[in-house]
């Protein structure tokens, strides 16, 4: 029995290795023909599916010649002039190609995605929102903690943990319809932008962060705080020099544990951070984030866009990952 | 002895009645759905259909997974040769622009002002391009709003593909895609919504915008939509009247599979575009079961005008008829 059990719990641990380890083989597998391609510049490259010559000019500045020659005259014989029209653009439409299973032909013309806009885009949303929610979801905890009447505090943590439950497509709603227009009507600007998505992320992980926080610094013993106050300490000194270094750790914890929620938020980002590929000048500008990027192209895409989202979606894996180790290193560091 | 008969009778039903499945598109799904319960009804048979994208559906009815697969983009003879496929079209939609123009009710948008708008060569509404054919309305001084969709879609594509045969500027530069770079996105007056709901939203909701959306949607979600400018000079406004007048002018050809992504009729609404089944070439039985239902859907006309699509005119429908007579798939 006692074996068994060892077993069991042993099986239950590795499933979460193998099935992290399966997610990144497959991710990687996935994005292979895009990181052959691109490599490591996919990184700092800020154009996304954007068709370049051969001699890397983007065809913005330099004319295609063979594709448009039959056309461009309008006084062809009217349904000639259609009939070239039509076989030549449904060249450029890779997707539909590659899904009923027939090769692309990519004589002159070559297909640039680069994953900067969206990676930018995503530290700084989360930026955005750490900003916005650390400071308010620490004076929750402190109220709930030490201030507030257990009449008052019971139903507001209550509240609280309920508004953790919500769906993120609501507030995905929320921001589109309500919170975006009035953002804009104060400070400009359109009503889908990085800053309305950056504070609707803050919304999000406020009350995730302030359960968290509350509940570490409950932990702290009251023989501490009785001490401090029989010192002669305010409440703001207890709070700051006694509960803040006790409940370090728990609420350090908190904030990446919402940095991680953050970063992969998905749906209510994508209603409200405007989706377009353009590096933000300033905070009301739209662009876009990486599980957006991947939750808009994924259904419609195929061959190498298909690749260059599983790259983009195995970048963000390391990201998170980064942050999480983060975590825990710093915790290993502080027990001892 | 009944329990023979109930034998007998559960035999014969499930010896006539059959059962066919696709998926694909989710632009026609509604209209497929209300066909699919009145074919139901009348002849017992099943058809289920789920909405899962264009992209999706070309690519399960090429790896046989389907009975027929549903997409908004046709395929080029070439391809439906290469892929072993048949097409055909079944319904037809429009997109409109929708703007959202404090104070302006009629706003009419010519071809020059269309194309003015998506290079992002008109940057403010009180262009002359714009002002000459509204001359009676009251036109601010204020930056145009571009709104287009922030996720791949076919009506884009769509949108991109009217562009692309209306501009030979925009086909030089641009071309039709599911997705693209907007130019106004680089001069900072791009907003992009996700879905055409999130497009219309995001018209609605910022003052001095213009965006492309389906014209159910727009219909929907009470946009005001621009009266454009057909290739025949004329102006139109986004009604099913406009959209079936430029259907008639599309110039499907059966020859080539119907092989047409965006009318730009010489005649009527411009930017209109029909859906269209695939199905695999060489299931014969299977085909003639899928043309029979929708043979049911060209004779019911009136359940797709209820719901804002538009009709195939009878001259396509006839010729689609003798596109399955052609190929040997008529309906049994």
């Amino acid at each position: 029995m006692e074996t068994l059990f060892k077993r069991l719990s042993e099986i239950s641990a590795s499933t979460i290795l193998l099935i992290l380890l399966a997610i990144f083989v497959v991710l990687y597998i996935q994005a292979k023909p895009a990181i052959e391609k691109y490599g490591l510049h996919f990184l700092v490259e800020s154009k996304w599916g954007v068709s370049v010559d051969k001699n890397n000019t983007p065809n913005v500045v330099k004319e295609k010649v063979n594709n448009t020659s039959t056309i461009q005259d309008d006084t062809l014989d009217e349904d000639l002039a259609d009939d070239s029209l039509d076989e030549d653009i449904a060249i450029e439409d890779d997707d539909a190609l590659a899904a009923a299973g027939v090769e692309k032909n990519t004589q002159n013309s070559d297909v640039v995605y680069g994953g900067l806009i969206p990676i930018v885009g995503t530290i700084l949303s989360t930026l955005i929102a750490m900003i916005f929610a650390v400071p308010i979801a620490m004076g929750i905890a402190i109220f709930l903690s030490e201030i507030a009447p257990p009449f008052i505090a019971k139903p507001v943590g209550i509240a609280i943990e309920l508004l953790a439950a919500i769906p993120s497509i609501i507030y995905g709603m929320w921001g589109l319809f309500y919170f975006g227009p009035f953002i804009s009507k104060i400070v400009g600007g359109s009503s889908v932008n990085l800053l309305v998505a950056g504070l609707v992320l803050g919304i999000m992980i406020i009350p995730f962060m302030a359960s968290l926080t509350r509940d570490s610094m409950k932990t702290t013993p009251n023989v501490l705080k009785e001490s401090a106050y029989a010192m002669g300490a305010t409440k703001f000194e207890v709070i700051k020099d006694v509960i803040f270094p006790y409940a370090k750790q728990g609420i350090i914890g908190s904030m990446i544990l919402a940095l991680g929620r953050a970063l992969g938020e998905t749906m209510a980002v994508a209603f409200v951070i405007g989706g377009v590929f353009n590096f933000p000048h300033k905070l009301t500008d739209p662009t876009v984030s990486i599980p957006v990027v991947l939750a808009n192209n994924f259904a419609e895409s195929s061959g190498l866009s298909l690749a260059a989202l599983f790259y983009l979606a195995l970048i963000l894996f390391v990201i998170s990952f980064i942050v999480i180790s983060f975590a825990k290193f710093y915790f290993l560091r502080d027990k001892k | 002895m009944k329990k023979i008969l109930a034998g007998l009778t559960l035999a014969a039903v499930s010896t006539f009645a059959w059962t066919i499945n696709g998926t694909g598109a989710t632009f026609p799904y509604p209209v497929y759905k209300q066909w699919i319960k009145g074919f139901y009804q009348e002849t017992g048979n099943k058809v289920n259909y789920t909405g899962t994208g264009s992209g999706t559906g070309i690519k399960e009815v090429a790896k046989r997974h389907v009975d027929f697969g549903g997409s908004d983009k046709p395929l080029s003879p070439n391809t439906l040769k290469q892929a072993k496929l048949y097409q055909f079209p079944t319904v037809v939609g429009g997109i409109a622009l929708g703007y959202n123009l404090p104070g302006v009710k009629n706003l009419k948008l010519s071809e020059a002002a269309i194309e003015g708008i998506a290079l992002g060569t008109i940057q403010y509404w009180d262009n002359p391009v714009i002002v000459k054919y509204n001359p009676n309305e009251k036109l601010p001084h204020k930056k145009i709003i571009f709104v287009h969709r922030s996720d791949k879609s076919g009506t884009t594509f769509n949108f991109t593909y009217y562009l692309s045969k209306m501009s030979s500027i925009w086909r030089k530069y641009y071309g039709a895609k599911k997705m693209i770079n907007w130019p106004t996105d680089e001069q900072g007056r791009g907003v992009a919504g996700k879905g055409n709901f999130g497009v219309s939203a995001a018209i609605k909701t910022n003052p001095y915008s213009i965006g492309y959306v389906d014209y159910a949607d727009a219909l929907k979600n009470n946009l005001n939509m621009a009266e454009l400018q057909g290739r025949d000079a004329k102006f139109y406004a986004p009604t099913p009247k406009n959209f079936s007048e430029g259907a008639k002018f599309a110039g499907f050809d059966a020859k080539k599979d119907f092989f047409k992504v965006i009318a730009y009729p010489r005649h009527g609404y411009p930017i209109i575009a029909a859906t269209f089944i695939l199905v695999p070439a060489e299931k014969k039985d299977n085909d003639k079961k899928v043309t029979t239902f929708f043979n049911y859907a060209y004779d019911h006309d009136e359940v797709a005008s209820k719901l804002g699509y538009v009709p195939l005119p009878s001259n396509v429908k006839a010729m689609v008829r003798k596109y399955w007579e052609e190929k040997g798939i008529s309906p049994k």
